[in-house]
């Protein structure tokens, strides 16, 4: 079974997030990057298909040369090639579409993305990639098992998850449940050092296929001062919800 | 500007309050735009009350087999009246449903697709529009390329409007292509309302101490119609599903009032929460960091407040329902 996972790199949730050269841009001075967390979730339950049914991972992403540590860290925790497609891209559609292109010439049997990237919320590149390769998707998928073709996946839905029964080829938007929090791995040493001496191919482009551009950006006005109500005087709680807050 | 809206049901047949929520936005569209919204709905039962939400024309597709979301038949019946309407823009809700097929409804109809939108879009030299981004620390406008525009509305982010019109109701029906995906079965507590559909979420962290304490958060969603949520911590210690789970890596939330039981307040959880309207945090420690995102506070133990707030709510309740 030969299987790609899409990774983003994206900047830690602890990180503040400020923007540059006139609001434009994300600010990335004194950021973290690490794999986007639906992805890693995504990747790590790739490294278990790998442990328990001899499948093949690659990873990709789209992006410039500062993105390859965190392809570096997919190699290390355990994916056996990284693809980066030189590229700096405008929005979803572009990662999509460059994502799609590689696929068409590299054929995989499971395609893993997660299902939304931390950063910008797009929520749009695995139903994209799936449109534009025809090959059959679930989204927010919370459970895989492949047996030979067949797949048995769940997917989680408003209140609860739908299990489903489909074949591969598949594509997946990937988050928590794939595996658990307590599942992911930590790069030991041993796969650092292999890691460095895993291929990764950079891949040119010259196109620009995006369908949407990021013009500005604003943050949220700072919050007024908590209102404290004393734990003796809960009627006013709820008064001030009633009244003031309009939200009872 | 011809609209098309996608007007989602539930299990029963009625439309959600999401579908009201995307008429309203698309008709004040129409208003400053010109053209007609169009709204399309699949085994609705009262497709008619869309008119008081300004659409002009309803299209209601009855078909048993459609009845169950299909992200391939879907996205295939929504692509083709989009095009045979000769429609520029497609709006959305964020509904799991809706995002799952949104990006291949963007495909199929070479449209420029923007998700999390909370502005209206703007004429300039090229249309523009406001999403939230970086869970919601961040606004972006971002500049449309494309003749067609797919929009995903932020729940909540506009809100209800009546305008009622006279509406044009018609039937459609389309050829159905076997699922690939076979629906076995589907894990739903009835009864129990969801993070996503809630006005009112009421969450519970650590400081709850185990699971064994959870009735103080489900009886408050109880009296308050509201849905149960947790943090980061209680759904990785097993405390709660998964499903539970919100912040940045688990679920959004944009309820009208969120209340957070025993929550610190980590920078990914605010995140998660942060585009609720208004917010309570009910915590032992005032130098929480959750207090300064919140609108209102008590400083206090959880397992003396709450039930005190619950009866209180229930007098409230009885005098105000």
């Amino acid at each position: 079974m030969k299987i790609l996972v899409c990774i983003s790199h994206v900047p830690d949730t602890t990180s503040k997030i400020n923007f540059c050269e006139n609001n434009s841009k994300f600010d990335k001075s004194g950021v973290q990057f690490v794999i986007n967390p639906n992805d890693e979730f995504g990747l790590t339950r790739a490294i278990w298909f790998k442990e328990k049914n001899n499948a093949t991972i690659d990873v990709i992403n789209v992006g410039l040369q500062d993105t390859e540590s965190t392809l570096r860290k997919a190699l290390a925790i355990g994916a056996d090639k990284a693809v980066r497609i030189n590229h700096e891209p405008k929005d979803g559609f572009s990662v999509a579409k460059f994502i799609s292109d590689y696929i068409s010439e590299n054929n995989y049997d499971l395609i893993i993305a997660g299902r939304e990237s931390i950063d910008y919320n797009g929520g749009m590149v695995p139903g994209m990639i799936s449109a534009l390769t025809k090959i059959n998707f679930i989204d927010k998928c919370i459970a895989l098992n492949i047996s030979g073709n067949s797949v048995e996946a769940a997917r989680e839905i408003e209140g609860g998850k739908e299990n489903i029964s489909t074949q591969l080829p598949l594509i997946i938007g990937g988050q928590k449940g794939l595996v658990e929090e307590s599942d992911l791995r930590i790069p030991n040493m041993r796969g650092i050092m292999m890691a460095r001496k895993k291929e990764l191919v950079v891949v040119e482009t010259s196109d620009d296929p995006s369908a949407t551009h990021s013009k500005s950006f604003e943050k949220p006005q700072p919050k007024g001062e908590v209102t404290l109500v004393s734990s003796n005087d809960i009627e006013k709680l709820i008064d001030l919800l009633h009244n003031e807050a309009k939200a009872l | 500007m011809e609209i098309l809206i996608f007007a989602e049901t539930d299990g029963e047949g009625n439309l959600k309050k999401d579908a009201y929520e995307i008429a309203s936005y698309a008709s004040e569209i129409s208003l400053e735009n010109g053209g007609s919204v169009n709204a399309l709905c699949f085994n609705a039962t009262n497709a008619e009350s869309l008119s008081d939400y300004g659409v002009n024309k309803i299209i209601n597709c009855k078909n048993e087999e459609l009845k169950n979301f299909d992200p391939s038949n879907y996205s295939k019946c929504i692509s083709e009246v989009f095009n045979n309407k000769e429609c520029n823009l497609l709006v959305l809700s964020s509904s799991s449903n809706s995002k799952y097929i949104g990006g291949i409804l963007s495909v199929l109809t070479d449209a420029s697709y923007v998700t999390n939108v909370i502005s209206k879009l703007t004429n300039g030299e090229k249309m523009t529009v406001v999403r939230n981004t970086f869970t919601n620390k961040a606004f972006e406008t971002v500049e449309i390329i494309k003749n067609k525009i797919i929009l995903a509305i932020s729940k909540n982010s506009y809100g209800l409007k009546e305008k009622p019109v006279k509406s044009e109701i018609s039937e459609i029906n389309f050829n159905i292509s076997e699922s690939k995906n076979k629906v076995k079965s589907i894990d739903r507590a009835t009864n129990k309302v969801t993070i996503a559909d809630a006005d009112i979420v009421v969450s519970g962290g650590r400081g709850l101490k185990g699971p064994e304490n959870w009735h103080l958060v489900e009886n408050l969603a109880e009296v308050l119609g509201g849905a149960t949520a947790c943090s980061k911590p209680v759904s990785d210690l097993g405390w709660r599903p998964h499903s539970e789970h919100v912040g940045q890596t688990g679920k959004p939330v944009s309820s009208n009032l969120y209340i957070a039981i025993g929550i610190s307040g980590a920078i990914q959880h605010l995140a998660g929460v942060n585009s609720s309207k208004v917010k309570v945090v009910i915590n032992t420690d005032p130098e929480a960091p959750f207090f300064k995102a919140a609108d209102y506070g008590i400083v206090g133990d959880a397992f003396e407040v709450v039930p005190k707030l619950i009866d209180k709510l229930k007098e409230f309740k009885a005098v105000n329902d």
